[in-house]
């Protein structure tokens, strides 16, 4: 059984208590969780009701007008360039960002797994980051990611043409949909950027976490020299590291869902919408365009958008521990 | 083993229902909105010199008034969108500050008017004598129905071209009167390697600002305010809209290529390291350059009427109503009252690099540039700028995603259209 | 030998790009927020400041100074209770499997991906009827809950690599639900709080939302006056790095403190018998 580090998956080996002979114990999980469920019954569930409720009612001004609007509110949002742009984009930036963070996590964590000295103070360097908030990080990169002045000075110097960074108006590809266009916008490699600088160092700790459970003998193997090296990286290593980047997957996703902060302080709305995100879209809506049910049509749209992507996910995890 | 196991429960149960509890019980608890002797004042003043401002003012209002105690919340970020969302939710959940922000005009004020969320003012004004002391056009804009509904505070202008004097005496220009002046100057400018035009849009309204200025110079103030305020017959998909869109799109031509990540500030500091010409901003611009940049207004940096608005002026003006829902109303109407006075607006506006609307301010109290923009708002017509007050919010945040859509697009016909139905779902 | 003193090269030469890639940012937030407000431009990002200034850091803490206490207060409390309910509700989730303990993992950890911004106005309406709105314990409730996914995925992960014969020798021994979680769960939970610890105290310390929603002056969080320095109208850029700095050394102390529990933390769940 490969060992996991907080794998979402729980070991099949794991067989659950058969309660035996205290009966009264059988109602304490549910006692020991019903807190929880009841505090998240309220402010989870029932405030999603409430934006769910609202988001088919009229009330686009400060006058709360609880009449019934149908899907008028969601034919808005769906059929506006902008909310088609934040699909585009919250759908490039969650893949770039995962697949970022898990490959520069790697990276690092088999870097540092190496027996290499100093090893806490390279450890502290990469995980330091997440230690900072989303705000700062954002004022930080639009600096640093300036197309005159910021990293671009420095690959100047060097000889090389810095790309326009969060400035482009270039999609890689571009396929015209009407007026959208489909492919990766540059300007979102910018903020991706920033994102994996901020969170890569969650996923070097569970990366080298999940290295250090690989038995010795295993690592030695991979650790020779030569192209086997390689193919025992990914026939023996990689395997064992399954759960670990399960766990990443998840926690990551949570986090690029919201990537609010990072936005509002970096590029906004960009040009083009090229930087925008459903939840910057759904705030604006909201508190600068007064359309609080257009704003709750929108959180709704996002809510389905994330189940649609992890209520599957997680349900096959769930049903894999059985 | 049994007792020992009891006392564990024990334990594990204290830690869970502390944890529930803590938060039930605490008795903290600060009543919200105003209480006996609290008064709560809300707005978006967190910079330097604004909140020393405020603090001043709150000053004035407590040697008069010592037995109430103010709490300042200031709420900061994106030019009061943080303040708008706290504010919406608060009034919304029935639990209104004392007082709060809001430009004046046809915004976010009218619609908490219309909301029913505000209370009128008409005695405070009439027992204060502000009738009078505040100039007719800019009470206007405070009136709904005949009923007035809020007291300003400061007067601010939006429509100004701020300019290096440096470079403008070297390549021997003078600062544009007319939009073929300006593209004249520019095309001189670029050809020496000088930005012409220094424009900044992180925050999305600044493009917005420009875009006014030019519709306002284009079409001249009344056709400006008439459309502005969806008088019959007008439409944004007339000739004069699509000319004014052109001539944006050409001046967007001649500025910085990063605009959209750059800050006001920053743009205004091109123009104060001579990167770049020229600028268009409000006169909160002028604060910057004499406090943070130590310029001398007229020598380190220029001004002058945004091209075709030599006449005009496009005000901004912060503005504190009563909550209709409070409670309590006497704390906010004597908090007005000081705030309307002429002694709170002397101490105040000079501190935040604004000046005092009230016709008997003291000038002596103001630098050249605020002296200069005091007697034009004395005799120009007064019109108000979309973004800051012209138009209900919901038409704004149409406009402004629109006005992304043009800075790529370049199409003037779309962008028309699109913002004449905007007009439409969100009647101006 | 030699193949492997070139990897070693190799392996030292790519870990200290990658660490100045890293410090980069960081590069530019000190020396930035050591210049005077008049000599920071974006053009002289990278320039050494000519001489170093403390003035921003000072204005900085003058202003930050008095919402150090909020911060620590709401950040402790919320980090602990959500920490405590995670691993209640992990144990009772992996050691007691009952029927629907799936559905109701499942009802937490979708709470993980609530949009907090669409909750804003219930949250307060809610806030506001429990007295809640406007103080710390109102924050540290609406932080505790919204941890609650999190921590508890944490520790539904940690304890599922708990063996499952130590309980059951215990039950075998008459121990109870409460008596088995105190005596065989806790004891080996360090490294799960301090995973849990730290990923909480990071967001609730970093967290401006809320902040900003639910509290006013005085009792706000640091991160409130964090924003409130970047002002509405002019920015100090040098106040504004030097304020950054200052907010983020808690959070860094923690991480470089417990870095090396972080790590063995996530290390220890992984370690079965």
């Amino acid at each position: 059984m490969a060992q996991e580090v907080l794998p979402v998956k729980a070991p099949k080996t794991s067989k659950p208590l058969r309660r035996r002979h205290r009966t009264g114990d059988s109602w304490m999980p549910i006692l020991t969780l019903a807190p929880s469920i009841g505090l998240l019954a309220i402010f989870v569930y029932g405030f999603i009701g409430w934006s769910g409720y609202v988001s088919f009612t009229n009330w686009n001004s400060f006058i709360p007008t609880l009449t019934w609007a149908g899907f008028r509110n969601y034919v808005t949002v769906l059929t506006s360039f902008r909310f088609q742009s934040d699909l585009r984009n919250i759908f490039f930036f969650t893949i770039l960002f995962i697949l970022g963070v898990l490959v520069v996590g790697l990276i690092l964590a088999l870097l540092i797994d190496q027996k290499i000295r100093a090893e806490s103070l390279f450890r502290s360097i990469f995980i330091f980051p997440m230690a900072i908030s989303f705000v700062v990080t954002g004022v930080i990169w639009s600096w640093l990611l300036n197309p005159t002045t910021g990293v671009n000075l420095i690959l100047k110097s060097l000889g090389i043409p810095g790309p326009q960074w969060f400035l482009s108006t270039r999609f890689v590809p571009t396929i015209h949909l009407g007026q959208l266009s489909i492919g990766i916008p540059i300007a979102l490699l910018a903020v991706v950027l920033a994102a994996v600088w901020q969170m890569s160092g969650f996923s070097m700790a569970v990366y080298l976490g999940g290295l250090r459970a690989i038995p010795e003998e295993l690592k030695e193997a991979a650790r020779m020299d030569g192209a086997s090296a390689w193919r025992t990286f990914w026939s023996v290593i990689f395997p064992n590291l399954k759960g670990t980047t399960a766990t990443i997957v998840v926690v990551e996703a949570a986090a690029s869902l919201k990537v609010f902060g990072l936005i509002y302080a970096m590029t906004g709305a960009g040009q083009d919408f090229t930087t925008d995100m459903p939840n910057l879209n759904m705030f604006q809506t909201t508190f600068s365009g007064d359309a609080f049910a257009q704003g709750a049509a929108i959180a709704m749209l996002l809510l389905l958008l994330m189940a649609a992507f992890t209520v599957p996910y997680v349900l096959s995890v769930l049903r894999g521990e059985r | 083993m049994r007792l020992k196991r009891k006392v564990a429960m024990a334990l594990t149960s204290v830690v869970a229902i502390g944890a529930l509890s803590a938060c039930g019980s605490t008795p903290s608890k600060t009543p919200a909105a105003s209480g006996p002797k609290k008064l709560q004042i809300f707005s978006w003043w967190t910079g330097v010199a604004s909140s020393k401002a405020l603090n001043s003012l709150i000053g004035v209002f407590n040697k008069k008034y010592p037995g109430i105690k103010v709490i300042n919340e200031a709420v900061a970020g994106g030019a009061g969108s943080n303040a708008k969302a706290v504010l919406a939710s608060r009034m919304e959940a029935n639990n209104p500050p004392g007082t709060f922000q809001v430009h004046a005009g046809g915004g976010t004020l009218l619609s908490w008017i219309n909301a029913g969320y505000m209370a009128p003012l008409n005695s405070l004004y009439k027992q204060q004598g502000w009738y009078q002391d505040f100039p007719k056009s800019l009470l206007k804009m405070l009136t709904v129905k005949g009923n007035i509904y809020a007291v300003p505070v400061d007067m601010q202008r939006s429509n100004v071209l701020w300019y290096n004097p440096a470079i403008f005496k070297k390549y021997n220009l003078t600062p544009p009167t007319t939009f073929s002046q300006f593209f004249a100057d520019a095309k001189v400018l670029k050809a020496h390697n000088i930005t012409p035009l220094a424009v900044a849009n992180h925050g999305n309204w600044e493009t917005t600002l420009l875009y006014s200025d030019v519709l306002l110079g284009t079409l001249g103030p009344t056709q400006y305010e008439n459309l502005l305020t969806g008088k019959a017959g007008t439409s944004w998909t007339s000739p004069g809209v699509v000319q004014a869109t052109k001539t944006f799109l050409k001046m967007m031509q001649y500025a910085n290529t990063d605009y959209s990540a750059l800050h006001w500030q920053q743009a205004d500091q091109m123009v104060a390291q001579g990167k770049a010409a020229m600028n268009v901003m409000g006169d909160w611009a002028q604060g910057y350059f004499t406090t943070a940049l130590n310029l001398k207004p007229g020598t380190g940096f220029g001004w002058a009427a945004t091209p075709g608005s030599q006449g005009t002026f496009a005000m901004v003006s912060d503005v504190f109503g009563l909550p209709a829902k409070l409670s309590n109303k006497t704390a906010t109407k004597d908090f007005l009252k000081v705030l309307g006075s002429k002694a709170g607006q002397d101490t105040f506006n000079p501190l935040k690099g604004t000046f005092s609307p009230r016709l008997d301010a003291n000038t002596s109290l103001y630098d050249a540039y605020s002296r200069s923009a005091m007697a034009s708002f004395k005799k120009d017509q007064l019109v108000l700028v979309i973004g800051q007050g012209a138009a209900n919010p919901g038409f704004t945040q149409a406009f402004e995603n629109d006005m992304v859509t043009l800075l790529s697009s370049k199409n003037a016909t779309a962008f028309t259209t699109a913002v004449e139905s905007a007009a439409q779902s969100n009647p101006l | 030998m030699v193949m492997r003193r070139i990897n070693r090269t190799l392996v030292y030469g790519a870990l200290i790009v990658a660490a100045i890639l890293y410090l980069l940012p960081v590069y530019v937030v000190v020396i930035t927020s050591l210049k005077s407000n008049a000599s920071v431009s974006l053009a002289q990002m990278w320039n050494f400041p000519t001489h170093a200034s403390f003035a921003s850091l000072r204005a900085a803490w003058a202003q930050l100074a008095p919402n150090f206490g909020n911060s620590f207060y709401l950040a402790i409390p919320a980090t602990l209770f959500s920490a405590a309910l995670g691993a209640l509700n992990g144990y009772a989730l992996t050691k007691w499997k009952f029927r629907g303990a799936n559905v109701l993992f499942f009802v937490i950890l979708m709470g993980l991906f609530i949009p907090y911004q669409s909750v804003l106005i219930p949250l307060l309406r809610v806030m506001d009827s429990l007295g809640l709105y406007n103080s710390i314990p109102g924050l540290i409730l609406v932080h505790t809950v919204y941890g609650i996914p999190i921590t508890t995925l944490i520790f539904r992960n940690f304890y599922s690599l708990i063996p499952d014969d130590i309980l059951e020798a215990a039950k075998i021994d008459g121990t109870g639900y409460w008596g088995i979680f105190r005596h065989i769960i806790l004891p080996l939970s360090m490294a799960g709080f301090v995973v849990a610890g730290i990923w909480q105290f990071t967001q609730v310390w970093n967290n401006f939302l809320f902040a900003v929603s639910l509290t006013n002056p005085p009792n706000q969080p640091v991160t409130v006056a964090l924003v409130n320095i970047a002002g509405s109208q002019t920015v100090q850029w040098n106040v504004q790095m030097a304020s950054a700095l200052l907010v983020s050394l808690p959070t860094l102390v923690v991480y470089i403190v417990l870095g090396k529990y972080f790590v063995r933390g996530l290390l220890a769940g992984a370690v079965k018998g």
